[in-house]
């Protein structure tokens, strides 16, 4: 590689290390928000809200970093597609937190009372939401579409448990009209881990446009 | 429509293939960037689009150069003729110790294109349409040397455009300007593509992409690749693109 573009090589890595390690915040943030409903753990659950701040103030950060990377070395073809698909990448990420938010402020509300039954889905949910931002974001890392398109098939796992927890929960409330804002809430935060999901699959439609500069809708 | 098309072009310098068999075409009115690093054969192709190789002494070409169809290296082709259909803008801009006037009459003088009246609105219209006419009006009779560096690069456009061109060639055209000359000439480009084919050559990649419709990258005396500028500029199809494009080489 010539000497020429060694500053925006490094300038490159630099934006790609900042997306990884907000992915990381991000993932940490879901982590945390679930656990924070399963246990009951007020004080996780604000930490969590309180922690989205800081996970909208990177992604700004980052997107400053690639407005700057474009009016400062006119990036073109595969450099452009990194960093176009950079904004994006890190847009989701943010929305992804503020999901992660939403299931931590539906903690707080459920919290002191009993669930509803012993919470096993969302927590799958929640895993596998997970494992879906660390393989897109290892799918960007590595610039492999394949891997992409096999991470973007798991949003299907997601919705295939959304769909149970709903009807299951559809059961407690017609049962018992009692259970209804609990279910409720509960139905609001598959919600959240659904939505994260098709996030994490727009982040490996991006990754397909990097490496390809096709874009397309990766709906399985 | 293709106004120039190459097949197999090959071009000797002595002993030395500079290009290597080019098959191309340029679309009409529109405008087409050759890129490509130094000594690529890019302004050696651009020069077979009027003959102007023809002045170096020891060169040759192969295969055929088609102007509307004909071939331009066939015999008996008026090469002064062909000049004057396909005109050539240079990288330094090259006024003659004239006047602005006589720098813009000079061509239909000596082809006895317009006297008197006629070339008097000949030059008005030349110096319109490159965008100069309202700076210079007032000072027809100035020396043309007087003008400002992006201003001369401008009269040369007249110049050309005075012989009533069908293809401008323009190599490199905006390496001696200030940024905003170059955006200047780059506006006027876009102008005149709606008249003209135009043919640049460039290194300025930026330039390229800003102001041309097909873009065609050379490398070692070959055409790498020919396409649309926004396909070359965002998705290249050869790897060999994108390594220039992006800077990793050249």
């Amino acid at each position: 590689m010539s000497k020429a573009r060694a500053l925006f090589d490094r300038e490159l890595v630099n934006l790609r290390d900042n997306i990884l390690y907000l992915g990381s915040m991000v993932e940490t943030a879901i982590e945390g928000a679930v656990q924070a409903l399963k246990e009951q753990d007020v004080d996780l659950a604000r930490q969590v809200i309180a922690g989205d701040a800081e996970i909208n103030s990177r992604r700004y950060d980052i997107e400053e970093q690639c407005v700057r990377l474009i009016a400062t070395q006119q990036p073109a073809a595969g450099d452009l597609r990194a960093i176009i698909a950079a904004i994006h990448i890190v847009t989701e990420l943010e929305r992804m937190a503020d999901h992660a938010s939403g299931v931590a402020e539906l903690g707080v509300r459920l919290a002191g009372q009993p669930h509803l039954k012993p919470l096993i889905d969302v927590p799958r949910m929640a895993k596998i939401d997970q494992e879906m931002i660390r393989a897109s974001l290892d799918a960007y890392f590595k610039r492999d579409p394949d891997l992409a398109l096999e991470t973007a098939k798991r949003d299907a796992e997601i919705d295939g448990l959304n769909d149970q927890v709903y009807r299951e929960l559809l059961t407690y409330m017609l049962s018992d009209p009692r259970t209804i804002t609990r279910a409720t809430y509960l139905l609001w935060v598959t919600h959240n881990l659904e939505r994260i999901a098709d996030r994490a699959t727009n982040i490996c439609e991006r990754v397909v446009y990097m490496c390809t500069g096709r874009m397309e809708e990766l709906n399985f | 429509m293709s106004k120039i098309e190459t097949r197999n072009l090959r071009f000797y310098y002595d002993d030395l293939e500079a290009l290597h068999g080019i098959s191309m075409h340029t679309e009409e009115r529109r405008i087409t960037a050759l890129i490509g690093p130094s000594g690529c054969g890019k302004s050696t192709f651009l020069r077979c689009f009027n003959r102007m190789n023809d002045t170096i002494s020891g060169t040759r070409v192969e295969g055929q150069v088609l102007l509307d169809g004909q071939d331009i290296y066939a015999p008996g082709v008026d090469v002064v003729e062909l000049r004057r259909r396909v005109g050539m803008v240079f990288q330094r801009p090259n006024p003659f110790p004239q006047s602005i006037y006589d720098n813009v009459a000079f061509g239909p003088r000596v082809l006895g294109l317009a006297r008197g009246g006629a070339l008097d609105a000949l030059v008005e219209k030349s110096l319109r349409a490159a965008a100069l006419w309202d700076e210079v009006a007032d000072k027809l009779d100035s020396p043309a040397i007087d003008l400002s560096a992006g201003e001369q690069q401008r009269l040369c456009i007249a110049r050309v455009l005075a012989v009533q061109p069908e293809v401008i060639l323009m190599d490199e055209p905006c390496s001696a300007l200030d940024p905003a000359d170059t955006l200047r000439i780059e506006d006027l480009m876009r102008e005149l593509r709606k008249q003209y084919t135009i043919v640049i050559v460039t290194h300025n990649m930026q330039q390229a992409a800003r102001v041309s419709d097909y873009t065609g990258f050379f490398w070692l005396g070959e055409l790498v690749e020919y396409d649309e500028t926004g396909q070359i500029f965002t998705r290249p199809a050869q790897a060999l693109t994108e390594d220039y494009i992006t800077g990793r080489m050249g």
